[in-house]
């Protein structure tokens, strides 16, 4: 009878510990901004797939500087051209990675860059043509050692 | 803010190109790039510090920008492309969160 009723609260105990740990980490974690950056970027319009290739390692061994880049496919006139590229990481802290400029003078829509992942995540790259439309690629990479700890 | 600014690395594939060429420009820069979410050992923030703005100019004219945030790696690495179009100067802009500029700048014929 005794026994019983310590086993019962070790368990109840338990569970209870359980249940804040695990709630931890979603309560805690400040909301990361991806998605309002890409509706701020899109103005609300629709994304499609396709035009933009997100070039990025399956696995990052290092987070502080993993090896980012991405092509566009634009003939880059003045009547047909990139205006911006935005790269956002799902998985960090914050999400806003970049966002790139371009012009009919820049010939080709296409940069690479080095950037920081905290952990194993999306990346999503938007790009906005001149004519007001909008296409991306999602690439996931993942994190072996975290690039924004302390 | 007594360190020197930084000298620029900065590679064009080609300094003589015909119009119409495309020219690959590899630009490094040294920066700590400290992102703000940092903690020192006593707890505290440590300020951010980083590039928030690169900018490629041909004779004045941009052909590539880059808005940055503390995601991009320390000792930012930026590479792209822009058209040849005329002879002139390259100058390759880098903006602190303080104000301050480090610029580079490479000559290009175009014949």
């Amino acid at each position: 009878m005794m026994s019983t009723t310590r086993r019962g609260a070790l368990v109840l105990g338990g569970a209870v510990i359980g249940g804040a740990v695990l709630g931890m980490p979603r309560t805690a974690a400040a909301k990361n901004d991806a998605e309002d950056l890409i509706k701020a970027f899109t103005g609300g319009a629709s994304v499609a797939k396709g035009k933009v290739k997100l070039d990025l390692p399956d696995i990052a061994e290092n987070g502080n500087t993993v090896p980012l880049a991405f092509t566009v496919d634009s003939p880059m006139t003045a009547d047909a051209h990139v205006v911006a590229v935005l790269v956002v990481a799902e998985g960090n802290p914050r999400g806003g990675v970049a966002t790139f400029h371009f012009t009919s003078d820049t010939g080709v829509a296409e940069a690479s860059t080095r950037i920081r992942l905290a952990q194993t995540q999306n990346v999503v790259a938007v790009a906005k043509m001149n004519d007001g439309s909008f296409f991306s690629d999602t690439r996931q990479v993942k994190v072996t050692i975290g690039g924004c700890g302390g | 803010m007594s360190t020197p600014a930084p000298r620029p690395r900065i590679r064009l594939d080609k300094k003589e190109a015909k119009a119409g060429d495309l020219i690959e420009v590899k630009a490094l820069v040294a920066h700590i790039m400290e992102s703000g979410q940092r903690r020192d050992k006593d707890g505290n923030v440590i300020p951010r510090k980083i590039i928030n703005r690169f900018t490629c100019e041909v004779n004045g004219k941009l052909v590539f920008a880059c808005d940055l945030e503390p995601a991009i790696s320390a000792n930012p690495y930026m590479q792209f492309k822009f058209k040849a179009q005329e002879s002139g100067k390259v100058v390759l802009t880098w903006i602190d969160d303080d104000g301050s500029k480090i610029v580079g700048e490479e000559t290009l014929t175009v014949s």
